[in-house]
């Protein structure tokens, strides 16, 4: 296996449904999450509405994926930005997604926050940090 | 290859597992594991009805690593291990487990 463990950023700047993007950048990460990597996750642009609560698909005809989300936590990834303008230019705020959690194993199953808002600066910065981007 | 479970034919994909989720019932994890040649025991029961409601909360099929982790959570360390998993599930009891209790084939898995 590699002598060091890399920082990987997957970007995620579609809506979630329209364009495969979105579940597909999911399935990656879950499937990345079982090697030794830094996983982190950003959500800019329209990507933001990726994870908004009370998605309903019956009228496109998708598998509405956006319960999976939750799941990331499980997966190790307790790492994952908003940015916050991307948001506020959609009249959406912290309240409009999901709560997702990690729960840490070393403090009693604690749950803690892996959404963190991030300004348009400091997401320059993390995707300037990151060893590898990918970007959906 | 259909498997056949008291008179109804359910589809599969290549590799068994089923090919519509809400198929599925008891009766779909008895016939796979007699075909495996396994017992079904009510720790093997625990594990099945887990993975259900697992993919009844997040729409997926967990990772081994994730599942044993789960089920240490849920069930105690003693059972959250794969040494404990793979002794009911002995072709791994993702792949295998999942397969009985109708889920698609866990993602990640290759």
């Amino acid at each position: 296996m590699s002598e060091s463990i890399k920082q990987f950023l997957y970007l995620n700047r579609k809506a979630p449904y329209g364009t495969i993007y979105a579940w597909e950048s999911l399935e990656v990460v879950l499937i990345g999450a079982a090697f030794d990597q830094d996983v982190s996750l950003a959500f800019v642009e329209d990507g933001v509405f990726q994870l908004t609560k009370n998605q309903d698909t019956s009228a496109v005809g998708m598998k509405n994926f956006s319960p999976t989300y939750a799941a990331l936590g499980d997966y190790e990834v307790k790492k994952i930005y908003v940015e916050k303008e991307s948001l506020e230019e959609r009249g959406l705020s912290l309240d409009d997604l999901q709560h997702l959690t990690w729960e840490d194993e070393d403090d009693d199953w604690a749950e803690k926050d892996s959404i963190h808002l991030v300004t348009r600066s400091e997401m320059t910065a993390i995707m300037d940090g990151a060893d590898v981007v990918f970007s959906f | 290859m259909p498997i056949e479970v008291n008179g109804k034919t359910f589809e599969t994909d290549e590799e068994g597992y089923l090919a519509n989720i809400n198929d599925w019932e008891p009766g779909v994890a008895e016939v796979m594991s007699k075909e495996d040649d396994l017992e079904l025991t009510d720790e093997h029961w625990d594990i099945i009805n887990f993975l259900r409601e697992y993919y009844e909360e997040y729409q997926i099929a967990p990772a081994v690593r994730v599942l044993t982790k789960a089920v240490g959570k849920k069930m105690g360390k003693d059972k959250g291990n794969s040494k404990y998993l793979y002794g009911l599930f002995p072709y791994g009891p993702a792949k295998q487990a999942c397969r009985y209790a109708g889920l698609p084939k866990p993602t990640g898995c290759v």
